[in-house]
């Protein structure tokens, strides 16, 4: 069995598959749901955009199986748009006030990010660089099978123009702040979605992904296999 | 908060690192992705590549190049040069680019920006400019192309704020006159573009100390700092930059 890089036909996948192959895993660049419904674990990658990606998974069989297979707890790592797509519905890519349907797992949808400030200052968008991770405290225990040994505050690298906008607070992890401070981690179970990119964030980007296959490794849902906790 | 970037760039000419004095005299610096990853391990926020060749016979080269850098750096990386059209950046994109930087093919044909930010997000295109201050005339600039060969006479501060509204990510930005001198970023001209467009602005071409490099961001209002030589010959270590910004109170990734 082996860590599927799901592949849908949108972008380079090397350097995620690569950060998975460090990390101790066996890895697969896949489109096709038959390979996906036999993952080990699933890595839904963030090339393209949202409306385009979900047309694609639906059409090819992707998106039905990766419903079944996050509910039989099957580890799940959304990147970017793969924690875009952990949603109900984004508007990336649709006409205004039209909505892609998303997997679907977490309530709530996913919308262009906020470009002004509470104090009416106006940021980039989109959001491109390295941004500081900040831990929600009282999330430590939940952060730790992807955060082991990382501090709260750490950089990773972020390019995007959408977030996640969970109707659950309990969903998400930590944050991140640009024009507004939105999420950029949710978890729910074996299920988790990080904004940035570990692929792209040097050594503590690989950290989150050796973390995420050892998670994967030993199971998934309650697995701490790190047996240490994130640095605040 | 985005951290300010410090950008190595890597001019490369059949598959080997190179760069000029004023893009000519060219010196041979080695290998692109080893040196590029050498530069992640130094604390690089990126790097770019430009390949300044882009003859069609080698371009398998510089996609092969491309495809290496995706496995070997962990890190985003640009590919500049040799674009004509948007399969050339599909082509790219497919190799394991994060972003392309368009120069004279955007100058030529603007759509090509907007196509390609509609393939591929605006995130991933970059627009590169080549601009010389017009001398005698104040602060005025005008737009090169062709590795500084061309003048188009159009004004570089105009052609900055019309590539933002085709949809370019970024702004590359390179003062023809600083560039190779090591005596700093033209300022006024970075500041200029920095103030007409509301995407990220890379200042290039002129550093040659650590205060320049501050410079870029706190006088140029740069969003990342580009330079290339100081790197390759070992004049300064980009962690050596970021610590330097660091204690000037600029944001940066050190850890």
């Amino acid at each position: 069995m082996a860590f599927v890089v799901v592949d849908y036909c949108k972008g380079n996948l090397r350097s995620m598959q690569r950060g998975l192959e460090l990390a101790g895993a066996e890895t697969l660049i896949s489109a096709d749901p038959v390979a996906i419904a036999h993952a080990e674990a699933i890595v839904l990658p963030g090339v393209g955009a949202f409306a385009d990606a979900a047309t694609f998974m639906h059409e090819s069989g992707q998106m039905a199986v990766i419903r079944e297979r996050i509910a039989a707890q099957v580890p799940f790592l959304g990147v970017c748009l793969g924690l875009h797509l952990l949603f109900e519905r984004g508007e990336e890519g649709m006409d205004a006030g039209h909505w892609a349907e998303g997997l679907g797992i977490l309530r709530g949808e996913a919308c262009r990010i906020q470009s002004i400030d509470a104090q009416g200052l106006s940021h980039k968008v989109p959001h491109v660089g390295w941004n500081q991770v900040h831990y929600r405290s009282e999330r430590s225990q939940d952060l730790a099978p992807l955060f082991a040994g990382i501090e709260d505050g750490s950089n990773f690298y972020f390019t995007h123009s959408y977030q996640g906008v969970p109707s659950n607070e309990t969903d998400v992890l930590a944050e991140v702040t640009h024009a507004q401070t939105f999420p950029c981690v949710v978890r729910r179970g074996s299920t988790f979605g990080v904004q940035f990119h570990p692929e792209k964030s040097s050594h503590k980007g690989l950290a989150v992904l050796r973390n995420f296959v050892r998670f994967a490794q030993a199971g998934g849902v309650g697995a701490n296999p790190c047996g240490e906790g994130v640095l605040t | 908060m985005l951290t300010k970037r410090v950008i190595p760039c890597l001019d490369v000419k059949d598959g080997r690192v190179v760069k000029g004095v004023n893009f000519v005299a060219l010196r041979d610096a080695g290998d692109p992705v080893d040196l590029a990853a050498a530069y992640d391990i130094q604390g690089a926020d990126e790097v770019v590549f430009l390949d300044i060749t882009a003859t069609h016979e080698q371009r398998p080269t510089v996609i092969a190049m491309a495809a290496r850098a995706s496995e070997e750096l962990h890190i985003p990386y640009t590919v500049g040069g040799g674009f004509h059209e948007l399969a050339d950046i599909r082509t790219m994109i497919a190799a394991g680019a994060d972003k392309v930087s368009l120069n004279s093919a955007a100058f030529r044909k603007p759509e090509l920006i907007g196509l390609a930010a509609a393939a591929f997000g605006s995130q991933a295109v970059l627009v590169a400019i080549d601009a010389r201050r017009v001398p005698g005339a104040g602060d005025r600039w005008t737009v090169f192309l062709n590795g500084g060969r061309i003048n188009t006479d159009t004004d570089a501060i105009a052609w900055a704020a019309a590539a933002n509204r085709h949809g370019a990510g970024e702004i590359l930005l390179t003062s023809m006159d600083s560039d190779g001198v090591k005596d700093g970023f033209d300022l006024a001209l970075t500041r200029a573009v920095a103030r007409v467009v509301d995407i990220p602005v890379i200042a290039s071409g002129g550093v040659g100390r650590l205060e320049h490099f501050a410079a870029g961001i706190l006088e140029g209002e740069a969003d990342a700092v580009l330079a290339a030589s100081v790197f390759h010959f070992g004049e300064m270590t980009v962690r050596q930059v970021k610590e330097y910004l660091a204690s000037q109170g600029i944001a940066v990734r050190l850890d």
